[in-house]
């Protein structure tokens, strides 16, 4: 348990000492929900589905939590670059303990990624109709960070050098994001993009806080909170199984 | 302390270690020496549990290493060639984790983790974080993280690569008495003679995988002719340069520094 929290409580110092970095990690949630939320408002509000602020605002938050949570599992290519990952290996230790405390830690951080932009949003006009929903609001959110954690995780030790890094990017993290419904309604999507959409585990989380936030009127729900939840459990266990495996065979 | 017999490794069809045997004692210094790409690195690795050996048998601390990994892992402390500290952490946090990593109890961790900061010249800075640190004061720290958990055995890979004069005296000096103090095994690799002259007790000189020569400085010196283990060196291993491609992880930490400034 003691290595668990030592490499939990790495990840939660490496976050809070790095303020330039989580102020600039708002940047992108901010620019979404400003640019899209107040442009395209009024064309959605025309399109007879009421308010987009309050319909983006969870969307822009699973995005923040899906970067945040990917890019903190792949922080693993930094600790090789700079050697740390060395010393996590050698040690006496299983593998999958020191797995655990660097998932855990990540998703730990993007889940207070999460909360910094769910309270900018909130500034920016956002209002859960919901609010007794609120703490299953963020156990969604959670299961969020865990899913793309265990990925990134994942990923990370797959991957060897940084070029990698752009291809995961551009090919898996960008589309995860925009087919997950974060910024469309998912329940007037045409048959293919139907389909894309069913199997990307953010929908669901995305899905999940929608209908716990909003309501499934507003929320556009497609799937159900019930659904969402299996789902992403069952999403985060296979993830986490697969991380762990990826994690073992790491040689340096 | 060490024993290793008719270990072989092959990467692809590339034989890096080549039917290496040796042994080391006890309390020794152990220096292996050999020019770039001659297998030191690789005969670390596969003594750190790091990669497994092709052919071969290695006892550590009396354990075969492959099937006991953990005991083996707690018995000894490595010092890699590239730096392993978590530069964003202090140097006392780096050496926190390290004793929660390697299980040592709070109450044996903390009068030791001061005892070498303060060994190590480093107590007074064990609140600022390592990346702060000059090369030296890195590699101080790394070498006390390497004590930390009491090993019976020490690795050293190039650990004075990169220093100055100064520091490199006042680093073998402390490696030299806690090896005193505490009956440290010490396995070393290095590529200034000098310093495999003046610290070790015993050296091997390995050369395209093979060991060429093994004893005291002073045994080689008199088997080659020679006046200085350089010169020994030289006459054992032939004055060719030895090219050595750049590995990813060389390349990538390139690619970082053009991302920091």
């Amino acid at each position: 348990m003691g290595v668990i929290y030592i490499l939990w409580l790495r990840e939660m110092k490496r976050y809070f000492r790095s303020r330039a970095q989580m102020i600039a990690s708002l940047g992108q949630p901010v620019l979404y929900l400003v640019g899209l939320g107040f442009g395209m408002g009024p064309v959605y509000a025309q399109a007879g589905h009421g308010n987009y602020l309050q319909f983006l605002a969870p969307g822009v938050i699973g995005m923040t939590v899906l970067f945040s949570s990917v890019f903190s599992g792949m922080g693993l290519l930094w600790d090789r670059q700079f050697g740390f990952l060395k010393e996590t290996l050698v040690a006496p230790q299983p593998r999958i303990l020191i797995m655990a405390g660097r998932t855990l830690g990540g998703a730990t951080v993007a889940m207070m990624q999460g909360l910094l932009v769910t309270i900018v949003c909130v500034i920016a006009g956002f209002r859960p109709t919901n609010l007794a929903a609120i703490p299953l609001g963020f156990a969604f959110m959670a299961l969020i960070a865990i899913v793309f954690s265990a990925l990134g995780t994942t990923i990370g030790s797959a991957l060897k050098d940084m070029q990698g890094f752009q291809m995961t990017m551009n090919f898996l993290v960008l589309p995860i994001f925009f087919m997950s419904g974060a910024l469309f309604p998912l329940t007037t999507v045409g048959p293919v993009l139907r389909v894309i959409t069913a199997i990307d585990p953010l929908a669901y989380g995305i899905d999940g806080m929608r209908s716990e936030l909003l309501g499934a009127a507003m929320g556009q729900v497609r799937f159900g909170p019930g659904i969402d939840g299996i789902v992403l459990v069952c999403v985060a266990l296979l993830f986490l199984s697969l991380g762990a495996y990826s994690f073992s065979k790491i040689e340096v | 302390m060490i024993r290793v017999e008719h270990l072989t490794k092959v990467f692809g069809g590339f034989e890096a270690v080549h039917n290496v045997s040796f042994e080391v004692g006890k309390g020794e210094i152990f220096a292996f020496l050999g020019p770039n790409g001659a297998g030191k690195t690789t005969t670390i690795k596969i003594l750190t549990t790091l990669l497994q050996p092709t052919s071969g048998q290695i006892w550590l601390d009396g354990k075969d290493p492959e099937k006991e990994k953990a005991h083996a892992r707690r018995s000894f402390g490595i010092v890699f060639q590239d730096p392993s500290l978590d530069g964003d952490m202090t140097a006392k946090e780096n050496l926190e984790l390290h004793a929660v990593l390697y299980g040592v109890p709070k109450k044996v961790a903390k009068p030791r983790i001061e005892s070498l900061l303060k060994l190590f010249e480093l107590w007074d800075r064990r609140d600022v974080q390592a990346k702060k640190f000059s090369g030296g004061m890195k590699r101080r720290l790394e070498i006390a993280r390497g004590f930390l958990h009491t090993p019976k055995i020490l690795f050293l890979d190039e650990p004075t690569l990169g220093l100055d004069p100064q520091s490199r005296n006042q680093l073998w000096s402390h490696v030299k008495q806690l090896n005193e103090d505490e009956q440290v095994t010490v396995f070393l690799t290095t590529h200034y003679m000098d310093e495999a002259d003046r610290v070790a007790h015993r050296v091997a000189v390995i050369d395209h995988g093979k060991i060429v020569a093994i004893g005291s400085p002073e045994e080689i010196k008199l088997k080659t002719g020679t006046e200085t283990l350089e010169a020994a060196f030289l006459a054992l291993t032939g004055s060719a340069v030895r090219d050595e491609s750049a590995d990813p992880a060389a390349a990538m930490r390139q690619f970082a520094q053009m991302w920091k400034r």
